[in-house]
Formats: C-alpha cells, sequence, structure tokens
C-alpha cells in the first residue's frame, strides 16, 4: 500500500495499471486526491467546489465493478475534475462568475457523459477566470488561482484551476477548454501538458460557450501519454454538436519509439522574435536541439500573416462572445438584480453587477466590431485574417509534420502584474490563438525551467500540426517527455504533498 | 393625380414539421406552457442547436412552389436582441444567405391577372410567448420557442389591401397545397407584416412604415386601408412620413406609432459558428420538386376546362388544398360537376362561415380545414345532382344541405323520408293553382284588371300549398295559363 503522497504523485498510466494489477484501488486513489486537495486548496483555490461524497459513491461503485470483473474502461476508477465550465447535472457550474453562482445544471455535457461512461471518478469542479476570459485566473469572482511551483505567480488562464490542481498532485487529469490558449498557457506555466484538439474532436455540448468557433475541451495532465488517454474517452462524434467533426480520429495509442527519425519540425521564424523572453527562447531552442538529436529535421519555416493573429483573435472571441453571454440576461435563471423599475433596468443591472470588469470589456469590443458600420473594418477583415493563417499553416504544415514555438512568451508572471494593463495581459496569447483561428490541434508541453525574474520557473513548447496528426503530436511529446525528463528533479511534488498524509 | 398605395408584405409562416428546428421538441400548438422544451430551446448554457433536416425540406418545397431559385448553400445568421421571448438573445435566421430568392405568384383581381414578386424566404426560429396576467405579472411560454418558420419577402409590387389579401390568400393556398404548413392565422401559424408606402403614378416611392404582427385577413386590409389613408392625410397636410413600426388597433381602426427607426436595433447579424453550411444537392433539389402536388394555379385551369368553371368559381374551389380535394372528390361521382361547385360557392360556403360566426360568439374554436365541412364529397354529389335535374328544387336542396351539416346522411333517403321532392305532375300542381286562385278571388281580379304584377304573390300562394315542393317552373306555367284562361 502506498502513501497518499506517493498516489497523488502517478500519472494516470500508473494509476490504470495499479487499478488493474490490484495494487490499488479507486477508494484509496480518490481518498488519497481528496486528502490532497484538503491539504493544498486553501493556498492553491484550484478546486471551486469539491464533490466529495459524490466521488467517494462513484469510487466505491468503481471498485465494485472491478471486482466482480466488469470494469467500464482501463480508466475506470480513475479521478478527474473539470473546469467551471462544463456541465454536471445536480451540481452548480458558474463558469467562476457572479452571474452563474447558483446556476445547478440540469443535464451533463458530453464529455462528462462520456468520463462517466468510461468509470471516471468526478473529483469536483474547478477555478477559472470568469467565463474563459483571462491568461492568469485572475478575473475569477471566486478568488485568484495560485501556481504551485511559486504561490506569488499566476498559474496562466483561463483553465489556471486545471493546470494548478494537475501539477499540485491534487487531481491527476483534468479537462479544460481552450478558446485562444487556455489549456496550453496555463499547463506551461504549471509544467504539465496540455492539449488543444482539432477543432470538432471534441463536443462542446455542455460546454458553456465563450467564442463557439474556437472553442475546444482538451486534458491536462501529467505527460503527454496521460492525455492521449483522457483523449481517447472523450473525443468523437456527438449529433449534439453540428461542429463536431465525424472525420478525426477518436483513438491515440502512441508510438513506443523514441527515435524521432522522417519527422521534420519547422519552426516559424515570426514566433521567435520580439516580444519573447530570452530565458523561454533559450529553453525552447534547447528543446528544438534535443528533437534534432532524437533524429527529427528541424526547419525554419514562416507564416507571413502571424502578427494578424492577435487582433483577428479577439475581434472575432469579442463578437462571438458578446452574442454568447446575451442569455445572461436575469431573466429566466442567473443573477437577477433585485429590484428594478422596468425591463430595460433588469438587463442592464443584472448584467452590470453579475458580470466581472473583462467579461463587460469583452462584451463590449464585440458588440462593437459587429454592430452596423463598424463590422466590414473589424469582424470581416479579421475573418479574412483568418482564412490567411488558414491558408499560410496549411502551406507550412504541407512540409512539416509539426510546427515548434514558445506557449508563450514568458514563465508565469506575478499575481497582479499584468492586471492593469490588459494589452500586456492579450499579448501573452501571441503563440496559442493561431491555432483556434485554424482548427488546428496544438499540444503544450513542458520543456525545462527557466530562470526569469529572479525565480526558476516551468517552460512550455508547443507543437502543432495538421488537423488529424494529434496522435503524431502526442508521439512527439511523449517521446520528449521519456528522453528529456522535462520535470524529473525540478517538480515541487515533496514540498507540496508534504503535508497529505491520512486523516 | 391620386395617391397609389405600395405595399411589400413579409410573411411568416410556421412549417409542421414533428419536431422544432434546432432540437427534438415537440411543435404541436396549445400544449401545457414549457412542456415542450429543452435546454437547446430554453438556451440553457451550454446547449448548441442541430438542423432539422425536414426543414429545409420544407423550406425548398415552400421555395419550388412559389417560383424561387433555390439555393444550393445556405446559411444561418445570429440576429442579436434582447427581448424576453427569446431566451438565446438572438434569432437564428437566414440574413446573407437565404435558401430562396427570386419568385413570384399571381393572383386574380376584379381587373384581371397580377403578377407580385417574392424577393427572398429565409429560414429562422420562432421566438416563445409572453403571456401577460394580471395578478401573476408577465410570464413565459417557451413551447413555440425553436418552431420553424420561413419568412417570405414579397417585392414592393402590391397596389391595394385586395391584392394584399389575395396574395396572402394564395400564399396560404399554395403552402396548405404543398403540406408545409396549416397557415392558420388563428393559431398564429401564418402572421403578417405590412410595409406601405404612397406615391403618385410616374413618382418615386415615399417613405415606408412598417405595421408588424397583423392576425387575420380581416386585419391586413383594414390595416393598409387605414394607414394608406393616414399617410395621404399627413402628406396631403404637408407632413413628412417618418420611417417607423407602427401599431394597428383593431378597436379603433387606427395605426400608431410603436418605435422609430432611429430607435430601432442594430441586430448585428453574424455568421452562426454552431451552424454549418445549409447543402442541398442536385438529387435533393430533383426529390423535393418531384414531391410537389398540382398547384392552385394548374387546378383552376383545369377545373375551368373541365367542367367549365368560371376562373372565379374555380379560384375559390382551389383556395385551399383540401376544399380543392373535396371538390375534386365530389365532381368526380357527380353527374353535373358544376351543380357541385354552385353548390358549394353558394349555401355550403354560407354555411360554413354561420358556423364560424357562431362559434366565435360562443368563444369556441371553429373547425378548421375539412373539419369545416361536415358532409361526405359523395352525398352532397348526390344533392347536386337531385338539384340538377329538378327533382329537388332550391329551397328544398338549401334545406338539404342545412340538414344534412347538421347530422350527415344521404340526402336521397332524408328527401323520401321527409318528403321533400319536388312535385312536378299537373294535376297536383293544378288543384294548387286552384285552390290559390279560389282562396284569394281579390288578387285575381286585380290581375284580369291588369295588375299583373300581382301574379308573383299567388305564385307563393301556390308554392305554399305545395309546401315549397313544387317544380316551380312548371308551377308558374299553370298558374299563367289559368290567370290568362277565361
Amino acid at each position: 500500500m502506498r502513501s497518499y503522497a506517493e498516489i497523488c504523485r502517478l500519472t494516470v498510466r500508473q494509476l490504470m495499471d495499479a487499478l488493474s494489477s490490484g495494487s490499488l484501488t479507486s477508494v484509496e486513489i480518490t481518498e488519497g486526491y481528496l486528502a490532497s486537495i484538503a491539504a493544498q486548496n486553501g493556498t492553491i483555490n484550484a478546486f471551486l467546489e469539491v464533490y466529495e461524497a459524490d466521488a467517494r459513491n462513484e469510487a466505491a461503485a468503481s471498485d465494485a465493478r472491478r471486482a466482480e470483473g466488469n470494469p467500464l474502461s482501463p480508466l475506470d476508477g480513475i479521478p478527474i475534475a473539470l473546469k467551471d465550465n462544463m456541465l454536471v447535472a445536480g451540481h452548480t457550474c458558474a463558469c467562476a462568475s457572479r452571474m452563474l453562482q447558483d446556476f445547478v445544471s440540469p443535464y451533463d455535457a458530453t464529455v462528462t457523459q462520456r468520463l462517466r461512461a468510461a468509470g471516471m471518478v468526478i473529483l469536483g469542479r474547478l477555478n477559472m477566470d470568469e467565463f474563459a476570459m483571462g491568461s492568469s485566473n485572475e478575473n475569477s469572482a471566486f478568488g485568484v488561482c495560485r501556481n504551485p511551483w511559486a504561490t506569488d505567480r499566476v498559474p496562466g488562464g483561463s483553465s489556471g484551476g486545471a493546470a494548478a490542481a494537475v501539477a499540485a498532485g491534487m487531481v491527476p487529469a483534468a479537462l479544460g477548454s481552450d478558446t485562444g490558449g487556455s489549456i496550453r498557457q496555463p499547463a506551461s506555466f504549471c509544467g504539465v501538458t496540455g492539449v488543444k484538439p482539432a477543432y470538432g474532436n471534441v463536443s462542446r455540448y455542455g460546454l458553456v460557450a465563450f467564442a463557439s468557433s474556437l472553442d475546444q475541451i482538451g486534458p491536462l495532465c501529467k505527460t503527454a501519454e496521460d492525455a492521449a488517454l483522457i483523449m481517447g474517452v472523450i473525443a468523437g462524434h456527438d449529433r449534439r454538436d453540428a461542429t463536431s467533426d465525424a472525420a478525426l480520429p477518436t483513438r491515440f495509442g502512441l508510438d513506443a519509439r523514441d527515435d524521432l527519425t522522417g519527422l521534420t519540425i519547422g519552426l516559424p521564424k515570426e514566433c521567435f522574435g520580439e516580444g519573447l523572453s530570452m530565458p523561454v527562447y533559450h529553453a525552447v531552442m534547447a528543446a528544438a536541439e534535443a528533437l534534432r538529436a532524437m533524429g527529427a529535421k528541424v526547419v525554419d519555416v514562416s507564416i507571413p500573416s502571424l502578427p494578424y493573429a492577435l487582433s483577428a483573435y479577439y475581434v472575432l472571441s469579442s463578437a462571438e462572445a458578446s452574442s454568447n453571454l446575451a442569455r445572461f440576461d436575469g431573466v429566466r435563471y442567473g443573477y437577477r438584480v433585485k429590484e428594478y423599475a422596468d425591463l430595460d433596468e433588469l438587463y442592464r443591472r443584472s448584467r452590470e453587477e453579475g458580470f466581472g470588469l473583462e467579461v463587460k470589456r469583452r462584451i463590449m469590443l464585440g458588440t462593437f466590431a459587429l454592430s452596423s458600420g463598424y463590422q466590414d473594418q473589424y469582424y470581416q477583415k479579421a475573418q479574412q485574417a483568418r482564412e490567411l493563417l488558414r491558408h499560410e499553416f496549411g502551406l507550412a504544415l504541407a512540409g512539416c509534420d509539426a510546427l515548434l514555438t514558445p506557449v508563450a512568451p514568458t514563465c508565469a508572471y506575478r499575481l497582479g502584474e499584468k492586471t492593469a494593463d490588459p494589452m500586456q495581459m492579450y499579448m501573452g496569447d501571441l503563440y496559442t490563438v493561431p491555432a483556434n483561428l485554424t482548427g488546428l490541434p496544438c499540444v503544450s508541453v513542458p520543456c525545462g525551467l527557466a530562470e526569469e525574474d529572479g525565480a526558476s520557473l516551468p517552460v512550455g513548447m508547443s507543437l502543432t500540426g495538421a488537423r488529424e496528426s494529434l496522435q503524431t503530436l502526442l508521439s512527439i511529446a511523449s517521446a520528449y517527455e521519456q528522453r528529456q525528463k522535462p520535470n524529473a528533479g525540478i517538480h515541487p511534488y515533496d514540498r507540496l504533498l508534504k503535508g497529505v498524509t491520512k486523516a | 393625380m391620386s395617391w397609389e398605395m405600395v405595399i411589400g408584405l413579409e410573411t411568416h409562416v410556421e412549417l409542421s414539421t414533428q419536431s422544432k428546428i434546432f432540437c427534438g421538441c415537440r411543435t404541436d400548438f396549445g400544449a401545457e406552457p414549457n412542456t415542450h422544451v429543452c435546454p437547446v430551446c430554453m438556451a440553457l448554457p451550454g446547449a448548441l442547436p442541430v438542423f432539422n433536416e425536414k426543414v429545409l425540406t420544407y423550406a425548398a418545397m415552400a421555395g419550388y412552389a412559389l417560383n424561387c431559385h433555390v439555393h444550393h448553400v445556405s446559411r444561418f445568421d445570429r440576429k442579436n436582441y434582447f427581448y424576453p421571448d427569446l431566451p438565446k438573445a438572438y434569432q437564428i435566421s437566414q440574413f446573407y444567405r437565404p435558401i430562396c430568392e427570386h419568385g413570384h405568384l399571381t393572383v386574380q383581381t376584379a381587373a384581371g391577372e397580377r403578377k407580385i414578386g417574392i424577393t427572398r424566404i429565409h429560414i429562422e426560429e420562432d421566438a416563445g410567448k409572453l403571456v401577460h396576467d394580471e395578478k401573476q405579472g408577465t410570464m413565459l411560454d417557451m413551447n413555440r420557442c425553436g418552431v420553424p418558420l420561413i419568412e417570405i419577402v414579397s417585392e414592393p409590387d402590391i397596389r391595394s389591401a385586395e391584392e394584399a389579401v389575395l396574395y396572402l390568400r394564395k400564399v396560404r393556398a399554395i403552402l396548405t397545397y404543398i403540406g408545409v404548413s396549416d397557415c392558420r392565422m388563428n393559431e398564429g401559424s401564418l402572421r403578417c407584416d405590412v410595409n406601405l408606402s404612397i406615391h403618385k403614378a410616374g413618382e418615386p416611392f415615399g417613405t415606408r412604415t412598417e405595421m408588424k404582427n397583423l392576425n387575420s385577413f380581416q386585419s391586413v386590409e383594414r390595416a393598409i386601408q387605414a394607414e394608406f389613408e393616414r399617410q395621404v392625410a399627413a402628406v396631403e397636410a404637408g407632413e413628412e412620413i417618418v420611417q417607423e413600426t407602427r401599431r394597428y388597433d383593431q378597436k379603433t381602426g387606427k395605426t400608431s406609432s410603436m418605435r422609430r427607426k432611429e430607435n430601432s436595433a442594430d441586430y448585428r447579424y453574424f455568421p452562426d459558428p454552431d451552424l454549418p453550411e445549409v447543402r442541398l444537392t442536385d438529387d435533393e433539389m430533383a426529390r423535393i420538386r418531384a414531391a410537389i402536388p398540382a398547384l392552385p394555379d394548374e387546378r383552376r385551369d383545369s377545373y375551368m376546362n373541365t367542367y367549365g368553371l368560371s376562373a372565379y368559381a374555380a379560384e375559390q374551389l382551389t383556395a385551399e388544398r383540401w376544399l380543392a380535394e373535396y371538390f375534386e372528390e365530389a365532381a368526380s361521382v357527380a353527374k353535373t360537376p358544376i351543380a357541385v361547385a354552385n353548390l358549394m360557392q353558394g349555401e355550403v360556403f354560407a354555411l360554413m362561415s354561420a358556423r364560424a360566426t357562431e362559434a366565435e360568439k360562443q368563444g369556441r374554436t371553429a373547425p378548421e380545414g375539412r373539419e369545416s365541412l361536415p358532409i361526405a364529397p359523395k352525398n352532397l354529389a348526390q344533392l347536386a345532382d337531385m338539384m340538377a335535374d329538378g327533382r329537388v328544387n332550391s329551397s328544398m336542396g338549401k334545406k338539404i344541405v342545412a340538414a344534412l351539416f347538421v347530422e350527415d346522411q344521404q340526402p336521397e333517403a332524408y328527401a323520401a323520408a321527409h318528403e321533400l321532392f319536388t312535385v312536378g305532375d299537373d294535376t297536383a300542381l293544378l288543384a294548387a293553382v286552384s285552390q290559390a286562385m279560389e282562396s284569394n278571388p281579390d288578387m285575381v281580379e286585380s290581375y284580369r284588371k291588369g295588375k299583373t304584377n300581382v301574379e308573383k304573390a299567388l305564385m307563393g300562394k301556390a308554392m305554399a300549398i305545395t309546401r315549397g315542393k313544387a317544380d316551380a317552373q312548371r308551377l308558374a306555367d299553370l298558374l299563367r295559363q289559368a290567370l290568362t284562361e277565361e
């Protein structure tokens, strides 16, 4: 029998093997993680709510199934947690917003159903930037989330709670959502592996929409192999999501080899210039060197329209958000102001008080970008830029199996460091938004530490590939992780899990 | 030179699909509030629309039937505005790329045939219904949220209230023929917005106003007349017409301003990212075209040629599909189809509208469609033949139709049981003539002194003696003979 602290360091793969061999039960694993959450969440604030009773019941039921020889899947009994924007029937889904703090979902998201069908144990809901708008998790209405590596720093966002929870060993895997980097950037900041699948690979049904044409759900895990396992559970066509793509892969079995001979990796030169911090630059270039050493051919490529991506992204995502968030009007559910003179005031004040500053900023931006007289200048132009990017990525990927870039221009910054300047915050999404605009799959992989601003912090590299290439990307990431062991000896598990013991 | 009105109509038609346009909820009218709802049509967080392909088929059918160009590719856009009956705060519609464009239909006016252009037909979803209650305040019924609609936008080709109503009746006729909608104005499955401006011949059109959600042919007609008169009076008084939305008040018969253009919403239309483009293949288009039955104009022409009906009669009998099918069924078994047509247009229509008025007075819903005519076609055919043969006269005919309306049965048997057959033999008729003359010697005398118009009164007396059953022509002949004898 292993200690809780040991259990909390295991990967999904290791937990799966332990369950299968009988060396651990789901109840033991679940108790271990619940203890870890109990010990750490007061500091980290990754979980907004822990479904203790449900989780214990689900774990016991899983053990019973396994005892009868009928596990629902190899992952039956493994805990997972969801960002607070995916619906779980009977539970609150608040999107870290005052607007929805009392909204209890009457139905399960498709991903929730799929996790249940695989027998996974849902531990709770995770902190995030309100309605997934933000890059630091500081826009949560329920308090900031802290980076387990350095608790005076942000975990990244918007899936900050998901990345922090996995990094701190509070859950072995989590689901986040990624509209412009919201899985990958926090993964990078917290030293975990994050996947933004190709658009349409994972159903959005039951994901509270931010920007419908960009949103994708994906896993955050300790390793690429774990991410592949979770993708195997959640990916696949869903008739309730008309943008779901039946042609995309649903199995992600990885190549066992760690020889990358025959693969070509492109470095888009636009991603290695101005704005990129030197320590991050060196870490990513070292990773490129490591991939070359493993046999990959590394070449320079160019995506000339990349400088337009950020503006296009903020116009389009805000435009869609302004429409998607209009349903939160105080009439049928969600926050409603207590006193109002007329319908107009009910709408205005409910939204004024229910939404936070950043959400209101995006709604106003998006409303403006769509308004008559300005739509051609903003929304239409942004769509054109998006088409151009799709085209150029297509060209670049015709000669490469993956494009390697930094995930973010810096490592995790200090809490409050960028809140006063939204533009500064937006600039941090420079390398992540193209995968959303183009709908391409993208993986964020830890690639060591950088000395930045007097601290030693995790850095992430990003691998982007063609629409059906996620399996290849995960294979490269996994090979890299196994060879380089980017977190070995540096991950602060010992410090974090010190207090996690049996009650 | 006189003022002319220029009218364009926007007609909203609910399609009679079993399920809603973007979810699986049922569409039946009149269910308990909020029982046909789900996360999608209630716009709960996270819910996504999935297009019901049946709607595409119905919309394309409507397009073909209205002589439109049906596009291979169309697309959904979001029309953004806040209103409590619109739970998503946007309506999914087709703004940039509607499914159908460039159509037309023709109507028969008193002045002859008129062709009215159809600009476009697009697919959209219906909103919910607000129910105002004095005690509980305003409540929301979301059953109607997501019921599929098509909006048919006409060109500004309509020049009178009469034409507007004829256009609407024709739209209703065509759509009920192809079975894509029941087009019941009283249930809101056919609704109409009127755009109206005025001008003088040869001059450009004036500024138009819009009147929304007119829900009966009568209110369309009256609203148009009222708004036309208002605009003429305003312009002649030197006032300017402003572009605005106006409300027609049935009680006062007047229109009043609702919303000025400068206060109107900016809908911020943009392509709905939740829904892929909608595509129709050539094969699908061919199948949809092939499924369209004979339309009213085609049937009207065939009734004129086959049965010798007038254009007017043929247009009336083809106004609704069930009516045409009823007529065709009756005509096919009648010896004298034209008599069927006459009977339907006369007594049958009168009884139907009397029944509807009666129901309205009692606050009941009048039966609609085929149910509004409770006589089997073969029975009506038999009666028409009996009348055409002279075996019953027209007043007995009326009596029998009325009886069949109450309880449908064989007219032959009913006439026999109630002795309603025409009395045609001379002995009986002569007896009636003599009796009438004997009982009214003063009239006979007046006649013989030259006041020949008393003949009518004597005819009535004689007819009454036969209890209305006489062969009227023969009776008149015999009476004339008797009066002029001596």
